[in-house]
């Protein structure tokens, strides 16, 4: 497959990317914010594999793949630790002033 | 075009079909036993004629294996899904694990 | 517009609508349904983008085992405190106005970095397949992550174990809760589906070598056979001699990598410095190593704590 509009992916990661830090700072609850982050390097790993993409014709640059497959493996594993840190910080926290909604 | 590929694209044609049957009966059913089963049943013909699509394209016996082994992967997976959502409890009469609060 | 450019577009769409729901959705538990369903759709856009390796990893490891830790995590929280309503919150749009011009500066400065970018350009593919016959490996990705950039991987590793220790350090598992008791549909597939997933996993342990594959993918195979596992409520008996052989299983994979890596520098060759009749060899070693290591730290992971030691029982109730 080939000929793929990497201007639009560059693009499309950069949105999610931004998604993502919007939504860290949208809501205070752990698991918003886990699922924020999680977004965020996934902007981050549509970048690096669109831009491996660029060399055209059928052989994409394999270092930015191999940082992408770190990244997955390694994203995992921090969504493990914060959700575990979610669980223990408890389920009410953050600045909301009604005491309504966590 | 080939036979073959027509047969395919029409199998391709009807799986669609499938498909968009099963999300209608998703978004516009009420309840959960009732979508599920407008998807179990829909969405798995779909995958179906998909795998048949795709198997008449297959290039050896071997690639042929790995698509029907995958579609019979997702029909257990999705019965499972299916059975556990909808409630099943599945209660045996006597239970030999010793703690098993279940 | 062709088809394919339609693809695209559509793939484009997805995945921006998916990840605005991920982030804005009122209710938890559909945030969390787009989130696994934007690893689905990113699965598919790896393909597209020619990575059938990552496609492999993200939706085995980014979507599923994801996903499942964090619906494990919702329902610990749903369990812990009384479901707190739902919905906006009061004056939600004002104070989140500065995340929202956060999000549009940060868009418009990395698009402007990233499209200045030269397209096309070739980045390091020449030079990773002019080494190719020397790394002992024919897929280019394999070959990046065990032989060119091993250290990376070694440290990578590292991370994996790190993050275990972190969960272990932080609380005893939680008792998973009780659900619907497995009946014998769910055996039926378990006992079929967990040697299925650990024969697959070794199988695309030994394809990496030479097609989309390798340790991490099957390691997340692995996992997830570790995940359905605790979820079927298939251990028994006592955890107690299980500990010393997950210990021993978690550790192997960092371990294997550093002894082959000193292992290399016996003939005056620098760490982790294969010999290049060796080196197939070698990566497989330390893929198997670390595909168990994978595998039970994404298991662990799920688990959420450390095993209770002693002679209770620590199957799932």
């Amino acid at each position: 497959m080939n000929g793929a509009p990497l201007e639009l992916f560059l693009l499309v990661g950069a949105a999610l990317f931004a998604c993502g830090a919007a939504g860290v700072f949208r809501d205070a609850e752990p698991l918003r914010r886990v699922i924020a982050v999680n977004i965020m390097g996934s902007g981050v790993f549509l970048l690096l594999v669109a831009i491996a993409a660029r060399g055209g014709g059928d052989r994409p640059d394999p270092v930015p793949h191999a940082m992408v497959l770190t990244g997955i493996v390694v994203a995992v594993c921090a969504t493990g630790v914060a959700l575990v840190l979610a669980d223990l910080s408890g389920g009410e926290e953050g600045d909301d002033d009604d005491g309504e909604r966590s | 075009m080939s036979p073959v590929d027509a047969l395919s694209t029409l199998l391709l044609a009807v799986s669609l079909f499938f498909f968009t049957a099963g999300t209608i009966g998703l978004v516009r059913l009420p309840d959960v036993h009732s979508r599920l089963h407008a998807l179990t049943k829909a969405d798995n013909v779909g995958l179906g004629c998909v795998v048949l699509a795709v198997l008449l394209q297959a290039s050896d016996w071997t690639e042929g294996f790995k698509l029907v082994l995958i579609w019979f992967l997702v029909l257990a997976a999705a019965t499972n899904v299916s059975f556990l959502i909808a409630g099943g409890t599945g209660k045996r009469d006597h239970d030999d694990r010793e703690g098993d609060g279940r | 517009m062709t088809i394919v450019q339609l693809f695209d577009a559509l793939l484009a769409l997805l995945l921006l609508w998916l990840a605005w729901r991920a982030v804005t959705d009122a209710v938890l538990f559909r945030a969390v349904v787009s989130f696994v369903a934007l690893g689905l759709v990113l699965a598919l856009t790896w393909f597209r983008l020619q990575a059938p390796d990552l496609a492999l990893a993200e939706a085995a490891v980014g979507s599923g085992l994801t996903g499942a830790l964090m619906l494990a995590a919702l329902r610990r929280r749903s369990d812990r405190s009384s479901p707190t309503p739902e919905g906006p919150v009061k004056g939600a749009a004002l104070r989140q106005l500065p995340g929202w011009v956060l999000a549009f500066v940060i868009f418009g400065a990395l698009s402007w970095a990233v499209l200045s970018l030269p397209i096309p350009a070739q980045g390091l593919t020449e030079e990773a397949h002019a080494s190719l016959e020397k790394s002992g490996v024919t897929n280019p990705v394999t070959a990046v992550l065990l032989n060119y950039r091993s250290y990376d991987t070694l440290l990578e590793i590292g991370v994996l174990l790190l993050a275990v220790v972190a969960v272990w350090s932080l609380r005893v598992a939680p008792r998973l809760r009780p659900g619907s008791p497995s009946g014998p549909l769910l055996e039926g597939l378990l006992r079929f589906l967990i040697p299925l997933l650990i024969i697959t996993g070794g199988y695309l342990l030994w394809i990496g070598a030479f097609a989309p594959g390798g340790a991490f993918q099957g390691g997340a195979l692995l996992g997830g056979a570790c995940v359905l596992v605790l979820l079927g409520g298939l251990t028994v008996g006592p955890m107690t001699g299980r500990i010393v052989l997950l210990r021993t299983g978690l550790w192997a994979g960092l371990a294997v990598f550093i002894a082959v890596g000193l292992g290399a520098m016996t003939s005056d060759r620098w760490f982790l410095e294969y010999p290049v009749e060796r080196a197939k060899l070698l990566i497989l070693l330390i893929e198997t190593a670390a595909l168990i290591s994978i595998g039970l730290t994404l298991g662990c992971l799920f688990y959420g704590g450390r095993p209770e030691s002693g002679s209770s029982d620590r199957s799932s109730p």
